[in-house]
Parts: C-alpha cells; structure tokens; sequence
C-alpha cells in the first residue's frame, strides 16, 4: 500500500565550509494516515530541514541533492512553486517552536487564519469557520479572541492559534516543529494532548519533531532518532523508548533527567541565606491612565542551608528569577529582609554591599548572551577578581585552573565566546562565577537552553564542583526532573508567592499542593521510566 | 490600543505639548535678545535719523526700554493670544505675514513630502523584493547619491541642466511674472514652478526612505511570522505587501514624522536659492534685517508644527501597531 508520505533517500547539501557535507544524508522514512512519527534529536541534526523540504520551504542555500519525498502518492521535489504553494496549508500544515514569534504581530488571529482560507479560495467560509476552529483547540470565547491581536494571548493560547490555523483546511499532514518546547509544563502537557486528540478524531499524519524524550513517550507511535543528518534508530516507540538499540539513542535516553534524586545527606540547620517577608511589585501607568500594580514576589520566605541545594521551581512568570535577582540585588524589593549569615543586605548602599558581591554570584541561562562577544573568555573570568583587588597575574593562573575545573582546556583563555558551543560557554559562564570564591552560587536555568546531552555534562558537572567545593546553591529551573535530580529541597512557586516547600523526595513523592500535583502530572512521559543502562549512565 | 483610552490620552499628551511650547518661546526669546545688535539703531539707521533722542523714542515705543522680564511677559502674553507682534520692517503684524507665506511653503514642502514618501518606499520595496540583482544595486547606489550630495548643489545642478541647458522649467519664483493666467492655467503654472524646488528637497528624503524600507524590509522578511504565511500557502506578492511591508512600514512612520515636523522650517535653503515666497525665506530676510518679531514668530511656528506632527505620528503608531501601549 502507498503511505501517506514516504521520504526516500532525501540527501540535501549544506554551504561550503560547514562541519559536514550534508545537512541530511539518505534518511528514509514514511508516515501513514492516523500515525504520529516522532523524529527525536538534538540541535543540529537535521530534523527541522527535514520537515522545512516537505514542506518545500528550504533556503536556497541548501539544495536537495537526492532522494524522493512522495506525498499522497505524488512527488513534491518535482513540482513547481506553485503546485506546492497550493499544496501547502490545504494538503499538508505546520506549527512552529516559537509562538511568540510565529504569528503577525498586526493582524488579528481570527483575520491570519481566515487568510490562510482565503488563500486556498474558501474566504466565503472563514466568517463561521474561525470560530468553530477556536472552539476546536479549546480557546474560550472564541469570537472575541478571533478579534484580538496576538500581543494579547499568553504563548499557550497563541500555538492554539497556531494548531487552529494549521487544521483550518483540514490537511492530511501536519508537521509540527517543537511545538511545546517554548511552552511550560502545564502548557505543553495540554497542547500534547490536543495534539493527539485532533490526530485521532481527524484521522491526519502528523510528524512531529522534539528533542525531548519525556514528549516522545507522551506520544508517539512510532519514533525515528536522527544524528549528524542520519537516521540512527527507527522503529514502533514502545521499542525504541525500553530497548534502545543504537548506542546515541541510549545515550541520549540515559541524558534525560530521571527525576531520581541522587543526594540523601542530611543538612544541618546552619542558614546562609535566609528572606523574610520579601516583596516586589511593579507598578506601571502615568498621569492619567489607570495605574496597573502587578506583585512579582510576595509570601516567598525561604532559609538556604549551608552546603545545600535548593531548588525554586515554577513557570514562567512565577516569579522565581526575580527572587533570585533580589539576592543579588539585580532586583531592588520594596520590603523584607535578605538575611546572608545574618545580616540584612537590603538597606545597604552600594558601597555597603560590594563585600558580598564577592560571596554571592550568579550563573545566567541564556550561555550566548550572558558573555560579552568582545572580550576573551580569560579577561571574563579574571575581571571580577581583578576588579576586587587581586593580582592580574595571579588571578589569570587561577583562571587556567578553573577552566580545567569545568572540563575545558586551559587554551580557551585566549580565545573568544563565539568559538564555543552552549554547553561550554555554560561551563565559561559557571567558572566566571567560582573566579569570585563565592559561598553562594545562585544558577538561574543554567541547562535550559542546551541538548539534553549537554544538559547532562553540565548539571554533573554542578553537582561535582557543589561537592568538591562545598557550595550552597540556590538552583532555579521550570524543569520539575531537572530540580529532582540535582536539588537537596524545593520550593515551588506561583504567581510570586511559595506554595509548598520541602524535601525533594517529599514534595515529588506526595506533594500537598494542587499546584505542585498539576505541575507533577503534567512531566511529559511520567508513565515511562527510561530503562537503566550500566554501560552508559 | 483601545478606543476608549484615547481622550484621556490625547488630553495628557495636549498639556505636555504646550508645556513643551511653551518653554520653547521662552527659550526663544531669551536667544534672540542674547544676540548681538540693537533693533531701535538698525530702524533708526535706515530712517535716516540717528541721534539720541529719536533713539530712545523709538526703544520707548517699542517697550525696549522695559526690563527683560516684562518684556517677556508682554510677549507671552501676546504669543498666548495669537499676537506675535509688529514687524516695524514690514509694517504688518507678524502672524499677518505667516499666514501670506504659509500657503507657499505648505505647498513645497507638502509635496516634497509625498514624493518622498511615495517614491522613495516604493523603491525601498522593489530593492528588498528584488535584493541581490542589478536592481537592487542601481536603487542602492542612487540612493547613496542622493543621501550624500548637499542640497543645495543639487539645487543648482538642477537648475543648470533643466532651465539653462534644456530651458524646460523655470528656475526661480512661483509664477510666471507678467501674464495673467486663470484656473487650470494658473495651477499648472506653479506646478511648473514647484518642479525643481520639490525635488531638490525631496531627494535627501527618498534615498532616505529607500534606504530604511529596504533594510527594514530585508529585517522582516526573516522573521518567523513571514515562515507562517508561507506555510499556509500565501502567495509571494500577497506575503510581501500584507505581511513585509505592513510592518516594515513602523519604523518609516517614525521617521516621516520627524520630516513632517520639518515642513515648514526645513525648507530655508531651498526656499532661497528657488526665491520661493515661502515662510523659510521670510526667515532668511528677517534675519538678515534683524527683524526680530519677524523671527520669533517663524521659530514659533515651525515648533508648534513640530509638536503637532510629534503627536500625530505617536498617535497613528499606535494605530497602526496594537501593541503600543498609550501611556500619557
């Protein structure tokens, strides 16, 4: 029988002067009406061309240099600009990884996905027909979010948009491209959800592209695991998830963060950070305007033990970086005590606080804007020490054992930011900050931008210094099996307040909260337990 | 934004503007009487009468007597209900004269204005459509031609090639002097005569334009939303007209608002070297006669001008792009 899409031997160029030749190289593959293909990789692989030469929306600068895509029985690569500009949207749609981003920053929702019916010549349809696709991707009140601008909608309810969109002329094929990675747990969890139902009620293919196995578990039907432009491992997903064959899937299965706390050590109760009744608002509005007062952080008392790991977990705009960010006074609060070995740091000056800067340092998540492109990864590290007084000299020697510290080579002191990867410019940003000898080490997503192999290294990494060096961490993630992995207690977070904290065993294993539930429940692929491999842990 | 929002808006945004007016007639006044020269000498010497006491009558007559104070409370006082003055050169109050020059001045810079706008987006658009081939470099090399050449070269060069050489449009003035022409005759007329005056003063502008709708287009162009319309199927005209140049138009708004509020001072230049009887050269010829009611009046006028079009490209911005929040 014919698939509804089969790939065969696609091989597409990349420039000259890239570290391979090919972006893809002779993948095969095929996906069948009422199926869902997960293509599982890290950044780099090749899924996301792929999925752009399906839907014949490759840049120029990569050409297909062999292989077949067949779709509905046709060949795409074959046809004219045109064919596949009316094929696309009607037959075959696709949602994106930023929601932000992916719609018209101008134009109402309800006008772009009329659009794409007017385009395919069904404009007369679009009046009842976009709110009836709102109502199916469970939006509220579909006629007035139909008229408002996509500034207005929170990231979940734009990729609903985004879904509604896609299904507006009911295609045969949706690709979609990471569709829950910007998204939080909560989010992603019920976007996963619709995903699969509309696939079940509407009978369509979708491939469905990701990096994280927790989603794949959630699900697929099928998985294909791809690697430097190759398909490494193809097969049903209950096999691939408990019997990975090829040894980059097993790796990459033994990189996701379990979710099993490693540490057991009992903390004695000796506070190095204590806050106390912290409050921040933002308040905006000017003369005469109404004035809008937003709580960032209020009700987050918390006591940090020595040596010990705490991790703040929540969504987005919990407020879990802003507290961090008073600690270290990047966030001035308006009220409360941040009590560091007992002494407030909120009412000093400047020139009060700048001993603590020393003892207090921070690792920041974003590892390409958080070092200055200009400046040399050596003249990073040493600038803080420098700046407090010590030998040049003496700090760029400390600089080269740091590097090493993190597993980098001690030549990278000479050279610049943009000639290391996520990760290592991760362990750059991570030695920057022990430069300072600090007590306190406050890491605010420090993995959540890299491939969870990456992620991996990195956080073993943390929990090794943390050891050798006798560190007390404040570790900040939205990432609920990173925090259980590496955090000794948690607090959970919501709307600027902490609404349960405890013991990491406690709070996964019987949290008291209904939010901390909901964010449990909402961990893709909880149902699965990754199989345990000796020879790769 | 929300409708509803606006009058309260537009109040706040009114009460700043005049503060703002306000300050700078003071400012004004204060920089012309920190200039050197005695406007009672200058009207005295060229009634021909410069003794003493014909002096002092006339600093009497003209309140120049008083302390600087009252004198700019006079004038505030004045500007505040319209009455900018008396030139004594002119022997006509000054907002009299404004509004005898305003038409003219209105009438070149308002085209130079559309020509710009027009021209020089849509230039800006074929380059972005077309980047990389021969259009694209003959656009982007003309428009670095007109960014970088003076204005007032341009002027004459203009003036050489078409009225010397080719004798095809007048050179200076707004209207052919000594014959009567009425109706549709009379309109072509200036219309000959607006010719090289509108498009020396356009050209500075249209590169300008060019270049911003070209980068700004190119900007967009990459940005996911347009990877959307694609995906859907939106053919490539449509994605580029309703999706690259709708936003691409936010920062050109930005900046045609700046050149609005230029209308009717920044055309002094051009005005002169095309003796055009516009406010620009009234300027010019105050300045020069040491007129200076004259000149106060004109300084008025352009930032009144100013902060009317501040106010209205805040506003059409937020039209324009829902997100901009109205903030008094």
């Amino acid at each position: 029988m014919t698939h509804l899409l089969e790939v065969r031997d696609l091989t597409i160029g990349l420039p000259q002067g890239a570290d391979r030749p090919h972006a893809v190289d002779g993948i095969s593959l095929h996906l069948d009406a009422g199926e869902i293909l997960c293509i599982v990789g890290e950044s780099g692989s090749g899924k996301s061309i792929t999925a752009n030469t399906i839907m014949g929306l490759l840049p120029r600068e990569l050409p297909v240099l062999g292989g077949d895509i067949l779709f509905e029985g046709e060949r795409l690569l074959g046809l004219s600009a045109e064919a596949l500009r009316s094929r696309r949207g009607r037959r075959m749609a696709m949602v994106f990884q930023e929601p932000m981003t992916a719609l018209n920053p101008l134009m109402r929702v309800g006008d772009q996905i009329a659009e794409a019916l007017a385009v395919h010549g069904r404009g007369g349809e679009a009046r009842q027909k976009v709110p009836e696709l709102l109502a199916a991707v469970n939006l509220p009140d579909p006629a007035s979010i139909a008229r408002m601008h996509p500034f207005r909608l929170s990231g979940g309810q734009r990729q609903r948009v985004m879904i509604a969109m896609a299904l507006a002329l009911e295609p045969a094929l949706l690709i979609a491209d990471e569709p829950t990675t910007a998204l939080d747990v909560t989010t992603q969890m019920q976007i996963l959800k619709l995903i699969r139902e509309i696939q079940e009620r509407r009978g369509m293919g979708v491939m469905f592209i990701t990096h994280d196995f927790g989603v794949v578990a959630e699900i697929a039907d099928r998985v294909a695991v791809m690697q430097y432009g190759r398909i490494v491992e193809q097969g049903p997903a209950r096999d691939v998830l408990n019997a990975p064959q090829h040894p980059y899937t097993r790796a990459l299965i033994a990189a996701v963060p379990h979710g099993r706390s490693t540490q057991g050590q009992a903390i004695r109760p000796a506070p190095v950070l204590e806050m106390k009744g912290v409050t921040k608002t933002y308040r905006r509005g000017g003369w005469f305007g109404a004035k809008v007062a937003v709580k960032a952080i209020h009700d987050a008392d918390f006591v940090l033990n020595k040596g010990e790991t705490l991790g703040l977990v929540g969504e987005s705009g919990s407020g879990k970086s802003t507290l961090a960010r008073c600690v270290v006074r990047l966030v001035e609060p308006e009220a409360g005590e941040i009590l560091f070995h007992g002494e407030d740091l909120r009412p000093l000056s400047r020139q009060g606080w700048r001993p603590y800067r020393k003892r207090i340092q921070m690792v920041f998540q974003d590892p390409y804007a958080s070092l200055n492109p200009r400046r040399k990864v050596g003249d990073a590290i040493t600038e803080g020490p420098v700046a407090h007084g010590a030998d040049p000299k003496e700090a760029r020697r400390r600089a080269v054992e740091l590097l090493e510290l993190v597993k980098l080579d001690p030549s990278a002191i000479e050279r610049y930011p943009h000639e290391f990867s996520g990760g290592q410019r991760q362990r750059i940003g991570l030695a920057r900050a022990l430069a300072m000898d600090p007590e306190l080490l406050i890491a605010d997503e420090p993995v959540s931008a890299l491939d969870v192999s990456v992620q991996a290294q990195v956080l073993n990494l943390l929990a090794e210094i943390r050891q050798r060096l006798g560190l007390t961490l404040l570790f900040i993630t939205h990432d609920l099996r990173v925090a259980a992995q590496i955090c000794d207690r948690i607090a959970v977070m919501q709307r600027g307040a902490i609404v349960e904290q405890g013991p990491t065993a406690s709070v996964f294993g019987a949290p008291r909260h209904g939010y901390t539930r909901a964010l449990l429940d909402s961990i893709p692929g909880r149902s699965w337990t990754p199989p345990v491999s000796s020879e790769l842990a | 934004m929300e409708v509803s929002k606006l009058p309260a808006y537009l109040a706040a945004r009114l009460v700043k503007a005049a503060i703002v007016v306000l300050a700078i007639v003071i400012c004004n006044f204060f920089l012309i009487h920190a200039a050197p020269g005695d406007p009672a000498s200058i009207i005295a010497g060229q009634s021909g009468a410069a003794d003493a006491k014909f002096l002092e009558q006339l600093r009497a007559q003209f309140g120049l007597d008083q302390p600087l104070y009252v004198q700019l409370w006079l004038y505030l006082k004045g500007v505040l209900t319209l009455d900018l003055g008396f030139s004594h050169r002119q022997q006509m109050p000054v907002s009299t004269l404004l509004w005898e020059r305003l038409p003219a001045t209105l009438l070149l810079t308002g085209s130079a204005f559309v020509f710009a706008l027009v021209v020089g987006v849509s230039m800006g658009a074929l380059a972005a459509k077309r980047v990389g081939t021969w259009w694209d470099s003959i656009i982007t090399v003309l428009a670095l031609v007109f960014y970088a050449t003076p204005l007032f070269w341009v002027g004459l060069m203009l003036v050489l090639l078409f009225s010397v050489a080719l004798e095809w449009l007048p050179s200076f003035g707004m209207a052919s002097v000594g014959v009567e022409l009425s109706g549709f005759q009379a309109a072509l007329d200036v219309g000959r005569h607006l010719i090289l005056p509108g498009l020396t003063l356009g050209l500075f502008y249209v590169a300008v334009y060019a270049r911003l709708t070209r980068a700004t287009m190119l900007e967009v162009a990459d940005q996911d939303f347009v990877r959307t319309a694609r995906a859907k199927g939106v053919p490539e005209g449509r994605i580029q007209r309703r999706h690259v140049l709708r936003n691409a138009l936010l920062p050109i708004i930005t900046f045609a608002g700046i050149q609005a509020g230029q209308v009717i001072g920044g055309s002094i230049l051009v005005e002169t070297v095309f003796a055009w009887p516009g406010i620009g050269r009234l300027a010019f010829d105050a300045l020069l006669a040491r007129d200076y009611q004259v000149l106060m009046g004109v300084f008025f006028c352009t930032s009144v001008m100013v902060v009317i079009f501040n106010l209205l490209t805040d506003l059409l911005y937020a039209i324009v792009d829902p997100r901009v929040e109205m903030a008094g």
